[in-house]
């Protein structure tokens, strides 16, 4: 029978560097995943990973047995990233905020030029040059986003975690973390809906 | 039933609680809702094209290969914030070098030489000391103020870890000792001062257990209130960030 992660903890919490090998190879590919849809850069990301697992070991004793290492883990990585994403904003390192969310006449014919050579199933190298585009967009929105926002949105819409896993991840009430995502949705469909609405 | 708010919308969308049958019976009767509620289908399905980096199936193997080697160290590891501020602190730590060698100039030169060493350094730019502070600054205050605003925004009713915070305050006090030093050489009194109490304030969130019930969280962000370092720190920011614009500008 496979050993639960309490008790590779247990066994890493006594030195045994092994025990905590099998935590990072159980849970690294997970913590990249949450930490790039976090901060939309792989080298980031992959520092993001490395920090975590650091922070992770050096509080293992800390750690509080009952709760899941797992959440404990989301939730050091959370914060690892929260400070990066907004450290580069305040740097100014953040895309531009989404084209789509003022998008003018102008662009309109663009979206729709983007939309139809999407629905187009040949592959050629401008669909997949426009295809880049409209990844590039949804970057922008998620960029737009607060660092709160953004993680919250991250565990809810891709890790699938329930409210009440996210508020305990963000260290916050379920009705804080509850409207983190619903700003986090209306600012995405508010800069993205253009994009969609022509594709119908 | 009334129209379907925002909020059922998107809990309806995630399947989080709530009355889902009320909604789902209301979507199926109501155009208006079903078209709302289709538009955030849609947009969160663009939202999922985001693409994910491929990953090697050797990826854990090379992961711990990365790790492994640092759980050993004795002390303080780096930590990604200070990888991202490292030109900040070898900023601070030049400003610090360039006093002291204008210190000892000062002491062994023989005065003509002295004279010439001074009128070169002040030749060359005689503002760079302070310009190269203010930027190292600028990175430190950020730094600082999230700690304090974390803390200062935490759950009040709960009980608070704050041990990552005390690790990073910790780490701040270290840095705080070398910008002050350098703000006190070059008689920049305004910054000394408030790094002065910002030292305080993070010596003792440092110091502090590393959970604090509700009551010891409450006394700590008075405490943050009574001597109104957040004010303190944001207008120092605000005037760092404003002298760093107008040497860009120059």
């Amino acid at each position: 029978m496979e050993l639960t992660d309490r008790a590779f903890v247990a066994r890493a919490r006594s030195g045994d560097a092994d025990a905590f090998r099998v935590l990072v190879e159980r849970h690294g590919r997970a913590l990249f995943r949450l930490a790039f849809r976090m901060t939309g850069n792989e080298q980031d990301a992959e520092d993001v990973v490395q920090e975590s697992f650091l922070r992770a070991y050096r509080q293992l004793a800390k750690f509080d047995e009952r709760a899941s290492f797992g959440t404990w883990l989301y939730r050091i990585a959370a914060n690892c990233s929260l400070d990066l994403v907004r450290a580069r904003k305040r740097r100014g390192g953040a895309a531009t905020p989404a084209m789509v969310a003022g998008a003018g006449e102008g662009d309109r014919s663009e979206i729709d030029l983007v939309m139809t050579n999407l629905a187009s199933t040949e592959p050629s190298p401008e669909r997949e040059a426009l295809s880049t585009e409209v990844r590039d967009r949804v970057a922008d929105a998620m960029n737009d986003l607060s660092a709160t926002e953004r993680t919250a949105f991250v565990l809810r819409h891709f890790e699938g975690m329930c409210i009440e896993e996210v508020s305990r991840v963000l260290d916050c009430q379920p009705g804080a973390a509850k409207h983190s995502v619903f700003r986090a949705v209306q600012k995405l469909r508010r800069a993205l809906e253009p994009l969609v609405s022509t594709a119908r | 039933m009334n129209h379907v708010t925002e909020e059922q919308l998107i809990l309806h969308y995630y399947g989080e609680e709530g009355d889902t049958l009320a909604v789902e019976a209301h979507l199926d009767e109501c155009e208006e809702c079903r078209a709302r509620y289709g538009g955030y289908q849609r947009v969160l399905n663009v939202v999922d094209s985001l693409p994910l980096p491929e990953r090697s199936p050797e990826y854990e193997a090379e992961l711990w290969g990365r790790i492994s080697p640092q759980l050993g160290r004795t002390g303080r590891r780096f930590s990604w914030p200070v990888i991202f501020a490292w030109r900040w602190a070898i900023a601070g730590v030049a400003v610090a070098g360039l006093m002291m060698a204008a210190f000892f100039a000062g002491r062994f030169l023989p005065q003509n030489r002295t004279t010439t060493a001074k009128a070169v350094i002040q030749a060359a730019d005689p503002k760079a000391p302070q310009r190269v502070l203010l930027v190292a600054i600028g990175d430190y205050l950020e730094r600082s103020q999230m700690v304090l605003v974390e803390l200062a925004n935490a759950n009040p009713t709960a009980p608070l870890d704050i041990s990552t915070e005390r690790e990073r305050a910790a780490d701040l006090v270290s840095e705080n000792r070398l910008y002050r030093q350098t703000a006190e050489h070059i008689g920049d009194t305004a910054v000394s001062n408030v790094l002065e109490e910002l030292d305080r304030v993070l010596l003792e969130i440092a110091h502090s257990p590393s959970e604090l019930s509700p009551e010891q969280a409450e006394q700590l962000r008075e405490r943050f209130k009574s001597e109104g370092i957040l004010f303190k720190i944001r207008v120092l920011g605000s005037n760092v960030r404003n002298q760093e614009g107008t040497d860009a500008r120059l």
